[in-house]
């Protein structure tokens, strides 16, 4: 079990995220990019809320980590999605469950999920194209790669045992060619007291960066948001639109230094219109806390544009 | 029953914006068919023909292709409809990642983003493919219609493309693409080619669309388009209101267009036949004039000129004299009276300031046809006539081969 810095966000659905590698097997650290893991590897990633008694769903759970709630009466499991390291790469599978079962469900799903008596919320299990959709981050040829499983996500206490995730698996065997602890990247938390920016960019990089990269499906439009060193223009800032049709909620540029309120990249986050929204697929709710987070950064910006 | 058919055929006569004159599908939908195919595409192999019948297919989320070498075909694009009318998931009806794909005979409609994506990828066929948003021209129709973008070697042919709120056929960062006898109406762009390079446009329809054909050029993109040659296109009547989202590209397009080059080089206009656009029959401009960013501070790489544009040997009739936009209003009004028209071709007059004065940006061969340089960087204080400036002539572009299959 582990957890990441900062998390992509799927309508407030709890996870619960295991890895597991075979026996005599082991990883190889990588600064930037996936860690390189053994066949044979699988990775997990429920999703599930909790509940109140009349079984709707709660968007404010908390969990503790602790695995036992997910057994529990008052939580409604949703979705497992596994990637497994075969012999030809990256498999994804989306499983659905139904009350104690989970099946396969390689076309996705639409649930529909009472929030409250007169509330409900659509909810996308991706299928398995739309698994590499965002795992194919390299979209030019298709390889399917793990998104969170890389050193600056990673680079945190374990919830559980509250240990350094990277020196556990490191001790496990898990891991190869770690450096220095203090050499190793680290992305914050949304919630955390980090620098402002450095929140931003993490909250980006996971949320965005897996498409909007120089090799992404995104890399159509110009926008770069993954955390590598990135000028401001392809950022966002003073960036004109490339085709984001109505996407653009009126406004000229992804970014307008110190006005989030005229920025695209604001409305698409806040936006929950699937013609307009980002990200496209796997949620469909605004994320409240993470639309504050880059409000608040791009109004935090200085400069103008011509 | 009867009578509703009837009525329809009947209706379908008279409008051109109707899609079908062929007996329509039934209006049943096949929710078991629905899930047949989205199962299809999720387990394709390579070589796999998936076949849709006859019928309207109904789909709440978008539909994904990944795997190379997938046919998919339908009995033509008035009987295999793939309906997105209750969509709720996803930016598009079909979204394409795959290479040696083939798309024919059906018709995606009413999608809540785009109709028909297809990112990256070599030898594309899209092939009598009709998308429509069937409420007509709206703000909250989806952006593209025909939608290929980083593909090369890409044919677009006999298809239709009705109501994008954005580009009914919309060609973008792509190579070697042929674009033939399509038909694209009420959308705010018919047809675009953008940051392409060898594109050949020819044998379309176009009107009713704010803009007509649009060959552009935007910043921020690693492929700078060029070497586009629109010819023989029937370019008519792109007068509709533009209800683009503002902020986008398009939404800066006046209502009127005939063809549109915007920030793009080496591009070659003949034979079309290009009639009553109200603006202009054709508009070339930079960056600079069109309306939808106003910035001056462009990455360096970006080279906002037009330059070498070659418009010979097409027939204008009409046009000029409902301009679309203000200053172009006052133009007319102050170069041709009130009851004037702008001639066929109108320029924004703006050119590199680092290349020699004489430099021929646009070479006219073309009759009795004008252009007018607007004089857009002096707020439109002198617009002019001087055809010395564009009596010249360009080495033509070859045609476009397109390889793979």
């Amino acid at each position: 079990m582990y957890d990441l810095n900062s998390a992509l966000f799927t309508d407030y659905a709890l996870k619960l995220r295991t890895i597991h590698l075979p026996q005599h097997s082991s990883g190889r650290y990588q600064p930037f990019a996936a860690f390189d893991l053994p066949t044979g590897t699988v990775i997990s990633k429920t999703f599930f809320y909790q509940t109140d008694t009349n079984g709707n769903i709660k968007l404010d759970g908390v969990w503790n980590g602790d695995p036992s709630e997910l057994g529990s009466e008052s939580t409604r499991l949703i979705e497992t999605r596994l990637l497994i390291k075969q012999e030809h790469g990256w498999d994804a599978l989306p499983y659905v469950w139904h009350g104690e079962d989970a099946d396969l469900a390689i076309t996705g799903a639409l649930l529909s999920l009472p929030v409250a008596p007169d509330r409900r919320i659509n909810y996308l299990v991706p299928s398995r194209n739309q698994c590499a959709g965002c795992h194919a981050t390299n979209h030019s040829n298709g390889e399917i790669l793990p998104i969170g499983i890389k050193a600056r996500h990673l680079n945190r206490k374990n919830p559980v045992t509250h240990q350094s995730q990277l020196l556990e698996w490191q001790n496990r065997g898990w891991l190869s060619h770690i450096p220095k602890l203090t050499e190793i990247p680290r992305n914050a938390p949304l919630d955390g007291s980090g620098e402002l920016a450095h929140r931003a960019r993490s909250y980006l990089d996971i949320n965005c960066g897996h498409c909007h990269s120089t090799t992404g499906a995104a890399d159509t439009s110009g926008l770069f948001l993954d955390y590598r060193p990135h000028d401001a223009a392809s950022l966002g800032v003073c960036k004109p639109p490339i085709a984001a049709g109505k996407g653009t909620g009126g406004h000229l540029y992804s970014i307008v230094p110190g006005k989030a309120n005229e920025s695209i990249l604001s409305f698409r986050m806040k936006s929950e219109d699937p013609a307009s929204m980002m990200p496209e697929l796997g949620r469909s709710l605004s994320h409240t806390q993470g639309a504050k987070l880059i409000d608040e950064w791009i109004d935090s910006l200085t400069g103008q544009c011509r | 029953m009867q009578f509703r058919t009837v009525l329809t055929m009947s209706l379908c006569v008279t409008l051109a914006a109707c899609g079908g004159n062929t007996e329509p599908p039934p209006a049943v939908s096949s929710t078991n068919f629905s899930d047949t195919l989205r199962t299809a595409l999720e387990t394709a192999s390579e070589g796999d023909v998936i076949d849709i019948p006859t019928g309207t297919f109904e789909f709440k989320r978008s539909l994904t292709l990944n795997t190379d070498g997938v046919t998919i075909r339908g009995a033509g694009m008035d009987k295999s409809i793939l309906s997105f009318k209750g969509q709720i998931a996803g930016a598009e009806g079909l979204a394409v990642n795959a290479s040696n794909f083939t798309i024919e005979d059906l018709a995606i409609q009413d999608t809540i983003g785009d109709a028909l994506k297809v990112n990256e990828g070599s030898n594309i066929v899209i092939r009598r493919v009709r998308t429509e948003w069937t409420r007509g021209p709206n703000v909250n129709n989806g952006a593209y219609g025909i939608y290929p973008v980083q593909t090369t070697h890409t044919l677009i042919e006999d298809s239709v493309a009705i109501g994008a709120s954005d580009a009914g056929i919309y060609v973008g960062q792509s190579q070697h693409v042929v674009v033939r006898n399509n038909r694209a109406e009420f959308n705010v762009a018919g047809i675009e080619i953008e940051n392409t390079v060898h594109a050949d446009v020819y044998g379309n329809t176009a009107t009713n669309n704010t803009g007509g054909i649009l060959v552009f050029n935007m910043p921020q993109i690693p492929l700078r388009g060029h070497s586009t040659r629109v010819y023989n296109n029937d370019i008519i009547s792109n007068n509709t209101k533009n209800f683009a989202a503002p902020g986008t590209a398009v939404s800066g397009v006046p209502a009127g267009a005939g063809i549109v080059i915007n920030s793009n080089d080496r591009v070659e206009v003949f034979e079309n036949r290009i009639s009553n656009n109200n603006t202009a029959n054709i508009l070339v401009s930079s960056y600079f004039s069109v309306n939808y960013a106003g910035q001056r501070e462009l990455a360096t790489e970006f080279d906002p000129y037009p330059e070498e544009i070659f418009i010979y040997d097409n027939e204008f009739s009409g046009g000029g004299s409902i301009p679309g936009r203000d200053e172009l209003v006052r133009v007319r009004d102050s170069v041709y009276g009130v009851d004037g028209a702008l001639p066929d071709i109108i320029w924004d007059g703006i050119v590199n300031p680092n290349k020699a004065a004489d430099l021929a940006v646009i070479c006219v061969d073309n009759g009795s046809a004008e252009v007018l340089n607007v004089d857009t960087e002096n707020q439109f204080a002198n617009p002019r006539v001087n055809m010395d400036n564009h009596n010249c002539t360009m080495d033509k572009l070859p045609p476009v081969v397109l390889g793979g299959r």
